[in-house]
C-alpha cells in the first residue's frame, strides 16, 4: 500500500506508518498534534478515520507521505489484526512518562512488530505527556538506555504542548529508504477496484 | 465487556465482521468477540505453522516451502466476482483502502479428460476447441442474446419469457449441446449441480451476465483475489467496526449465552464477565443447539505445487471446473489455484485447492481426476466440513446465526448471507450507500 510517486520537479514517497502502545498514552493525540497541530484534552478515539496522512518536506526535492494506521482501540484485549503490522515501513511505539508500566507494555509491542512486521522496519520509542513532567515515573536514562540497546529512534514528547512532536516524523523521513521506493519498481501490481466503478466518485488521490 | 452493547457479535469470519462492520458504521454499539486467537474463524488464511498444527500436528513443515510467514493457506476456497457484491460492499464502504487485490489469470473448464479456457466472448467462443463449427455458431447466438438482454426492452427477448421458460428451454431455443449447456450453467452460471434445469431461467441469465460483466471488468477472468489471501477481507471489516467504535476481543472464552424470562437474548458471558446485549450475532460453532446439518459435506484439499498447473500457459492462478456430467457425479469439483504472485505462498510454490461436495465414503477418490489435472504435488492436506444453518431465523431469540461457507467457488451466497441477517435484524434490506472517505486527504492540495 506504499504507493512511491515520483515527478519530475520533486520525488514524493509515501510509507506507511503504524501507532502502537498501551491505551491513553496519547497515541492519537501525537498523530493529531502532527496532522492538524492540535490538540484536545478529552478526546476520544478516532471515530471514522480509515487513516491520517500528512507530508513533511525532507529538503527541497523530496517529500516524505506519511500513511498513519491508528489501532483504533483494537490493541485493547490484543485484538490487532496482522493486516496492522502488512508492510508498515515504520512504527511510532508510544508511552506514557507518568506510567512506568505503559514503558513495559511498549516493549512488548517492539517485539511483536519484530515478531510480525518487515525485518527493516524504523521502530521509534516515544515517551508522551512530557508536560506532566512533575509526575514523571520513567526516568529519561533509563528508556533511552532501553531504546538504544534495541536500536530504537527515541524521543520525550508532548503531544499538548506539540514538544518534539514533529521531529519524531522528521528523523523518521531522514531514515526511510527512499531511493529503494521512489523508483518506479512496483514488485506487485495490483487492480483499483474503485477506478473500473463507474459509480465510484472515489477521493482516492492516486 | 461488563457493558451493555447494542450489539454483541461471536466469531470474527467473514460474514460476522461485515455485519459488525455495517453496525458500526451505522453507529450501532458492537462488542466482537472470537474464542480463537486469530481473525477469520473458518474464513482465516493459515501459515505454515498453523496449517502443520491444524492437519498435521506432529509433522514440521519440509525446510524447501521457505518461511513461515510467506504462506497464507486459505480454508476456504473462493474467489471474488469483479462485479459481484462483495466487491461493491468492499468500494461503498471504502475498506478497499486496506486490501490490495489482483486478477485471478484464467478461468477453465474440463471437458472429455482435458481442460480448455472458457469462452467469455463471441471470439473467444469462435477459437474455442469446446466446440464443433456449427455449435460454435449457436453459442454465439446465445452469447448475443445474452448481451443485448434488457430487461424493459421485449423485442431483446427473444419471444422468451425467463419467469416462466426453464433454462432448458432457453437452451432448447438455442439448440445448443450437453457440453455445451455443462459449460454455460456451471462453468458461466457457476451452478454447482443440475437442478437450475427445470427452474425458471432468469437466475440462471442473471449470473451469465454477472459472470460476463465481471469478465469485461479486468479481462483475463471474472475473479479477483486479495494479495496475502482471503483472511486479509475478515481484518479489513473488523478494522471498519473497530474504527467505528467497535470492541475487539480474540482469544476470549464465550462460557454461556444468557436468555431473559421470554426467551429472548440479554447477553454473552465469558468467566466471571457479563456484557449485555439485546441483539447477538454468531457463526454456527458458538451455537451448537441452534444449528442443524444441511446434509451436504464439503471435501476440500490443500496442495502444494512446485510447479504451475500443467496446459494453462504456466498460469500464476486459475479456476478449473468439473462439472458433474463429466465425471457421472451430481456436484461439480472445484480447483482454485493462487500462487506466490498473490504473497500466499512462498517463492515458486503453488496452491491448488480442490473442493466438491462429497458422495461417498472416499472422496479423494471421488476427486482422483482433479488429483490428475494438477501433475505431482508437494504436500496435500484434506477436511471434510459439515455444512450447518440456523434452525429459526432469530425473530423469537433475537439470535441470528450465519451459514457455514459452502462449496461455492465465490461469495455471492456469502453476501446473500450477510444481507438476509441484516434483514432479519433490522426490518430493512441493507443498503450499503457509497461512504465518504473519512480521511484528511480532502484538507490536502
Amino acid at each position: 500500500m506504499s504507493t512511491p510517486r515520483t515527478s519530475t520537479s520533486s520525488r514524493m514517497a509515501q510509507f506507511k506508518l503504524v501507532l502502537l502502545g498501551e491505551s491513553a498514552v496519547g497515541k492519537s493525540s501525537l498523530v493529531h498534534r502532527f496532522v492538524k497541530n492540535q490538540f484536545d484534552e478529552f478526546r476520544e478515539s478516532t471515530i471514522g478515520a480509515a487513516f491520517l496522512t500528512q507530508t513533511i518536506s525532507l529538503d527541497d526535492d523530496t517529500i516524505i507521505k506519511f500513511e498513519i494506521w491508528d489501532t483504533a482501540g483494537q490493541e485493547r484485549y490484543k485484538s490487532l489484526a496482522p493486516m496492522y503490522y502488512r508492510n508498515a515501513n515504520c512504527a511510532v511505539v508510544v508511552y506514557d512518562i507518568t506510567q512506568s508500566e505503559s514503558l513495559e507494555r511498549a516493549k512488548a509491542w517492539v517485539k511483536e512488530l519484530q515478531r510480525q512486521a518487515n525485518e527493516n522496519i524504523i521502530i521509534t520509542l516515544a515517551g508522551n505527556k512530557l508536560d506532566l513532567e512533575q509526575n514523571r515515573e520513567v526516568p529519561t536514562e533509563e528508556a533511552e538506555a532501553y531504546a538504544k540497546e534495541a536500536g530504537l529512534l527515541f524521543f520525550e514528547t508532548s503531544a499538548k504542548t506539540g514538544v518534539n512532536v514533529t521531529e519524531i516524523f522528521t528523523e523518521i523521513a531522514k531514515k526511510l529508504p527512499i531511493e529503494a521506493t521512489s523508483n518506479k519498481s512496483k514488485t506487485v501490481k495490483g487492480v483499483d477496484l474503485t477506478k473500473s466503478n463507474i459509480e465510484s466518485n472515489s477521493t482516492c488521490q492516486c | 465487556m461488563d457493558e451493555e452493547y447494542d450489539v454483541i457479535v461471536l466469531g470474527t469470519g467473514l460474514t460476522e465482521c461485515i455485519l459488525s462492520g455495517v453496525l458500526s458504521v451505522e453507529g450501532k454499539k458492537v462488542l466482537h468477540i472470537d474464542r480463537q486467537d486469530h481473525y477469520g474463524g473458518e474464513s482465516a488464511s493459515l501459515n505454515l505453522t498453523k496449517l502443520y498444527e491444524k492437519f498435521r500436528p506432529s509433522a514440521q513443515p519440509e525446510e524447501s516451502l521457505g518461511r513461515n510467514r510467506d504462506w497464507n493457506v486459505d480454508l476456504i476456497p473462493k474467489f471474488l466476482m469483479a462485479n459481484g457484491e462483495l466487491t461493491n460492499i468492499l468500494i461503498n464502504t471504502d475498506v478497499t483502502r486496506y486490501l490490495e487485490f489482483k486478477q485471478i489469470s484464467g478461468s477453465y473448464v474440463y471437458r472429455d479428460g482435458r481442460i480448455s479456457k472458457v469462452p467469455t466472448t463471441e471470439m473467444e467462443a469462435i477459437r474455442s476447441p469446446l466446440m464443433g463449427l456449427f455449435e460454435k455458431r449457436r453459442m454465439k447466438r446465445f452469447l448475443e442474446y445474452i448481451g443485448n438482454f434488457k430487461e424493459d426492452n421485449i423485442s431483446t427477448h427473444q419471444g422468451l419469457n425467463i419467469d416462466k421458460n426453464t433454462m432448458t428451454e432457453v437452451y432448447y431455443k438455442f439448440g445448443l449441446e450437453s457440453g455445451t449447456k455443462d459449460f454455460i450453467g456451471h462453468a458461466m452460471a457457476l451452478w454447482t449441480n443440475d437442478n437450475y434445469l427445470t427452474q425458471p431461467a432468469r437466475e440462471t441469465i442473471e449470473r451469465i451476465i454477472l459472470y460476463l460483466q465481471s469478465v469485461a471488468k479486468y479481462g483475463k477472468s471474472p475473479y479477483i483475489y486479495p494479495l496475502y489471501g482471503l483472511g486479509e477481507l475478515p481484518q479489513a471489516f473488523a478494522r471498519l467496526s473497530a474504527i467505528y467504535g467497535g470492541t475487539y476481543m480474540l482469544d476470549k472464552p464465550v462460557d454461556e449465552v444468557i436468555y431473559d424470562e421470554e426467551g429472548k437474548v440479554s447477553g454473552v458471558k465469558s468467566g466471571e464477565e457479563i456484557a449485555k446485549a439485546k441483539i447477538v450475532i454468531g457463526d454456527p460453532t458458538y451455537f451448537p443447539q441452534k444449528v442443524r446439518k444441511t446434509g451436504e459435506r464439503v471435501f476440500r484439499a490443500m496442495c502444494i505445487l512446485d510447479h504451475p498447473i500443467p496446459n494453462t500457459d504456466n498460469l500464476d492462478s486459475l479456476q478449473i471446473i468439473i462439472p458433474q456430467n463429466q465425471l457421472k457425479r451430481k456436484n461439480d469439483i472445484y480447483i482454485a489455484v493462487v500462487s506466490a504472485s498473490h504473497n500466499v505462498a512462498s517463492k515458486n510454490h503453488y496452491l491448488a485447492i480442490i473442493s466438491t461436495i462429497i458422495e461417498t465414503d472416499t472422496p479423494h477418490i471421488e476427486c482422483e481426476p482433479a488429483f490428475k489435472l494438477l501433475g505431482a504435488y508437494k504436500e496435500v492436506f484434506m477436511g471434510i466440513s459439515e455444512l450447518y444453518e440456523p434452525i429459526e431465523d432469530g425473530t423469537k431469540d433475537h439470535v441470528y446465526i450465519s451459514k457455514s461457507y459452502d462449496a461455492t467457488s465465490h461469495f455471492e451466497t456469502t453476501t446473500d448471507d450477510v444481507k438476509d441477517i441484516y434483514f432479519r435484524i433490522t426490518g430493512k434490506p441493507l443498503v450499503i450507500e457509497k461512504r465518504k472517505a473519512l480521511t484528511n486527504e480532502e484538507d490536502e492540495e
